[in-house]
């Protein structure tokens, strides 16, 4: 079983990848990966089926910093919120290095002129590395259940 | 403001005899919807339903929709394609609920009237009643009893289905030039499933073909296809329509990342972005012939991505006149080699629901809506490129939109 020091290190973690895009401090999400990293974003249907699809797929942290410049720069969207919550988060024992991590997450999303609504509800199924002494995640794949996407996802998962 | 319909007075009174002008009643009226789901869904026309791919084997099948009504798309055990509504005849139960799968038959949960693959009812429990009571009248006959089944034609993996018994052949009902482009991208090699996504854009289902037939706002919106060349007004490209205006195809060749003489209006050309990691823009020539994107769109609802090296069915479900499902499922060859998938699925980043070009489209779907809603008795302007609707050698032009309308009014008496 996991250390308590470990299990509060990990969920320091979460909360940090909570509070970057919840507080839009974008810039600094890439900065909980290692740089080879990969993280995607997949409806539950292709996953259950071994489709390959995922509707965000970055193959490294500069892919990760090309989304957050797609977002500040590039996209047109209507202004929003989003706020993460994540809990039910189940360690696996380390392994060479890896620790498995799976947890719950629920996105909230608000408009500005509507009531907040549930916006994408699913796991996270997750890998971390210790690089100079920090937690990252070198993957992180967001699995959904709500397949059908309420229009358009601006903010990763 | 509402508009009222008074008995035998028009259903929409047209701003003018062209196609330039497009009245906001129709992306907001639930008269107008109603009978385009009549008229144009489940009239004589071609939905798309699947991919042979998706149903390889004898039992499989495949939910899917045409307009509003869920249909079921079945590979029998003698390798035949069909297409049955899935409404069980006897009560109407949506009887299956899972999205593909394999099953010998099918069974409503409700009676437990069961069907085969091809729709046929096979049997009614308490037929003949039980001990001489109940059952069915004795002229009850099976044959009478199964589901709805559709017309169905598949072309080179694709399957389409149709409602109407009257619905032209497919061949013409694309023409010449639309089933040759419809043919580069469907070459007749086997089709590989990569995977789905699905969105529900809040805005009227037209206003997502009028998006893919207008490569103006290209130009001028999405910087990802702007700065990166991808698809741009300054590109060799045209607007291909057949003959009656319905369907159409936007044709480009990729530009370089830099401003030419021709793009001095685009405020958005960005030369000085460089990706941090430029794979997901990595694309190889595939397709024979010049264009390096074909965007092609099928009526009434379907749109066909050949963007590069991704390939993408987007099939548009109409969810009443202020909303649409958009069903994306994207695909490769069989013949692909590992390089060639992740490629498709690098460049899979910037199409669909959290596409870096997409996204653009879909939020503006949503604020067009938003804009035309509550302004019922005003309309749009589409004469970009002239009032005519004969295609064009270029993309400066809203000709596309224009065609579309010329065969809506025709079709839906307007």
């Amino acid at each position: 079983m996991a250390s308590i020091e470990l299990r509060l290190e990990i969920e320091d973690l979460y909360t940090a990848y909570a509070a970057t895009l919840d507080n839009d401090d974008l810039d600094a999400w890439p900065d909980l990966f290692t740089e080879d990293c990969l993280y995607q974003v997949i409806p539950r249907d292709n996953f259950d089926r071994d489709l390959p699809l995922a509707l965000i797929r970055c193959e490294s942290r500069a892919m990760l910093r090309d989304r957050v410049t797609a977002v500040r720069e590039t996209t047109m969207f209507e202004p929003r919120y989003v706020r993460h919550l994540i809990s039910n988060i189940r360690v696996s024992p380390e392994t060479d290095g890896v620790i498995e991590v799976q947890a719950n997450y629920a996105v909230f999303e608000t408009m500005t002129d509507a009531y907040t609504r549930v916006f994408n509800v699913g796991r996270y199924l997750d890998k971390l590395v210790r690089e100079d002494g920090r937690l990252l995640f070198s993957e992180k794949r967001c699995v959904y259940d709500s397949v059908l996407v309420p229009n358009s996802i601006i903010y990763p998962i | 403001m509402s508009v009222s319909h008074a008995d035998n007075a028009p259903l929409v009174t047209w701003p003018n005899d062209g196609y330039d002008r497009i009245p906001y009643q129709i992306y907001t009226d639930p008269e107008v919807y109603r009978q385009e789901l009549e008229t144009i869904f489940y009239g004589d026309s071609w939905g798309f339903v699947a991919l042979e791919a998706e149903v390889p084997n004898a039992g499989d099948f495949k939910s899917a929709w045409i307009g509003e009504r869920p249909v079921i798309v079945t590979r029998a055990e003698d390798g035949s394609v069909n297409v049955i509504a899935n409404r069980c005849a006897h009560r109407g139960v949506k009887f299956c609920h899972n999205d593909s799968g394999n099953a010998e038959n099918f069974t409503c949960p409700y009676h437990q009237w069961m069907y085969d693959l091809k729709g046929n009812l096979l049997g009614v429990p308490f037929r003949r009643g039980i001990d001489g009571q109940g059952g069915m009248p004795k002229d009850f006959d099976r044959a009478n009893h199964g589901l709805d089944k559709l017309q169905v034609h598949c072309e080179n993996g694709a399957i389409f289905a149709s409602f109407s018994e009257t619905v032209e052949p497919f061949a013409d009902f694309l023409g010449p030039e639309m089933l040759g482009y419809f043919n580069r991208v469907f070459d007749g090699r086997e089709l590989s499933l990569l995977g789905y996504s699905r969105q529900l854009i809040p805005g009227n289902w037209k206003l997502m073909m009028e998006n893919l037939k207008d490569p103006y706002h290209a130009s001028l919106l999405h910087i990802f296809l702007i700065t990166f060349g991808l698809f741009r007004a300054d590109n060799q490209s045209s607007v291909a329509m057949d003959d009656t205006g319905r369907h159409a195809c936007l044709i480009s060749k990729r530009g370089e990342q830099k401003h030419t003489g021709k793009t001095r209006d685009m405020k958005r050309l960005w030369e000085d972005f460089n990706l941090q990691d430029s794979r997901i823009l990595d694309p190889v020539p595939e397709f024979p012939g010049d264009a390096t994107v074909v965007m092609q769109t099928l009526w009434p609802s379907l749109i066909i991505q050949q963007q590069s090296n991704t390939l993408a069915m987007r099939q548009i479900v109409p969810r009443g006149p202020g909303g649409h499902e958009l069903r994306w499922t994207y695909f490769g060859y069989t013949d692909d080699d590992e390089e060639m998938t992740r490629r498709r699925l690098r460049q899979a980043n910037l199409m669909g629901p959290a596409g870096l070009v997409s996204v653009d489209d879909s939020e503006v779907l949503k604020v067009s809506q938003d804009g035309i809603e509550p302004f019922e008795e005003a309309a749009a302007v589409a004469e970009m490129g002239g009032r005519e609707t004969e295609s064009q050698d270029h993309m400066v032009t809203e000709v596309g939109v224009r065609g579309f309308y010329k065969y809506y009014r025709q079709i839906m008496g307007l």
